[in-house]
């Protein structure tokens, strides 16, 4: 237990302080600058923003996501962190839960605090903002399991940054359907979805990271 | 210090589509070294970490008691820590205390540099700090690829002594190195000689 501890503490560590994995700072102002492209870009109409407006905050929120994925596993797999962790006995399976657990905290609720300045920036409403934030709430730990899961596959490839951006956009469009089509029809029933499809993500995240990691070694 | 062993029997590696060398085969108890020699390129990495159990092997299998304790180029140091920190990481995830950390850092000269960021220091001090954190480790079976890379002089004798020592305290050492490394009763293997 003690050890899930340390290696969360180390993992939170490297993502907040100072942002050495392209933590948690860079994604979140990546974020508000794609939601205050918008308005430039399609100008200033408030109609069309407000209707326009959830949606931007999910795609920005995708586009988020892809920016910490070369930094998420692949420095401590060069740094011989997850050789020392095997041979310690410690499974690559609970590593990965740990940075997943770690990567989703310094990842999905910053993004939801910074949906409150994007939200203002697009002049959404106050029920449009709550169903983002619910949406974002269900949706986050699925992106975050993605990455982790994009990340763990494209370890040992040279192209590896480039190529993990453009496998996450295809595998979390379901998300960004249910997620943001919430904000059309009003309903629970997306958020619903939503979440239960970032269970699914998460739950597989350990298995499919740590099998990928192990055949990186190989590799 | 716990029980060890470690057995290879008829032990094959594969890298891409060459077989390195097969048919190897040895047996060593607590107490007992075995220096592996052999060109670069014979696969003596590979052994190490095929025993270490990080790789598969392509035939044969490997058969070892007690905790692994492995030092290979990569000193697994957080790169933007001070040293001393980066070494406690370790030493709160292998649960030794602080006095060992101090005492191991000693012996291998890296008290001076505890407070310096592990990105600023010199490949042997990045070896030596390595080296402190197996010694803080309390392994059974070591493991050391080219531990003599980066050293100087003085301190390959320590190295040396720091395996004739957990040899005399029980523990087995396995290490892998193109150059001379004296310990008494080192035996030793050449892996061209099971090349295919």
């Amino acid at each position: 237990m003690s050890v899930v501890a340390e290696l969360l503490r180390r993992d939170l560590a490297q993502m907040f302080a100072g942002a050495r994995r392209g933590g948690a700072i860079l994604p979140v102002l990546f974020f508000v600058a794609v939601a205050m492209l918008f308005p430039f870009a399609v100008g200033p109409d408030p109609v069309l923003l407000t209707r326009a407006g959830g949606g931007i905050v999910w795609v920005a929120a995708l586009l988020a996501a892809i920016l910490p994925l070369d930094r998420l596993l692949a420095p401590d797999l060069e740094q011989g962190f997850f050789d020392q962790f095997a041979v310690r006995g410690i499974a690559e399976e609970a590593t990965v839960a740990v940075r997943l657990l770690a990567h989703w905290l310094s990842f999905g609720p910053p993004l939801m605090l910074a949906a409150l300045p994007a939200a203002a920036l697009l002049g959404l409403h106050a029920d449009t903002l709550r169903t983002v934030e619910w949406g974002l709430l269900a949706g986050t730990p699925g992106l975050a399991a993605i990455g982790l899961i994009i990340a763990a596959l494209t370890v040992g490839l040279r192209a590896g940054a480039a190529l993990a951006g453009l496998l996450l956009i295809p595998l979390a469009v379901p998300l960004l359907i249910f997620g943001a089509g919430a904000l059309s029809t009003g309903g629970q029933s997306g958020l619903a979805l939503t979440a239960a499809m970032s269970l699914l993500l998460c739950a597989i995240t350990p298995f499919a990271g740590g099998a990928a990691i192990r055949a990186a070694r190989d590799g | 210090m716990e029980g060890c062993r470690l057995a290879v029997k008829d032990l094959a590696c594969r890298r891409g589509a060459r077989v390195l060398f097969r048919g190897l085969s040895f047996e060593l108890r607590a107490g007992e070294a075995l220096q592996v020699v052999g060109p670069n390129g014979t696969g003596k990495s590979s052994l190490l970490r095929i025993v270490a159990g990080l790789l598969r092997p392509f035939a044969g299998t490997v058969d070892r008691e007690g905790s692994i304790g492995l030092v290979d180029e990569r000193p697994a140091l957080d790169e933007h820590l001070p040293l001393g920190r980066a070494l406690a990481f370790w030493g709160r995830i292998d649960g030794g205390g602080f006095k060992s950390r101090e005492s191991a850092s000693d012996r291998l000269g890296v008290t001076g540099v505890l407070d310096v960021p592990v990105q600023y220091l010199s490949t042997g001090q990045r070896k030596r700090a390595a080296l402190t954190r197996l010694l803080c480790q309390q392994a059974a079976v070591w493991l050391l690829d080219e531990p003599l890379n980066g050293l100087d002089t003085g301190m390959a004798r320590e190295c040396e002594k720091l395996v004739a020592d957990h040899c005399r305290a029980g523990g087995l050492v396995l290490v892998a190195s193109h150059q001379p490394f004296e310990v008494p009763g080192l035996r030793s293997i050449a892996l061209a000689d099971f090349a295919s």
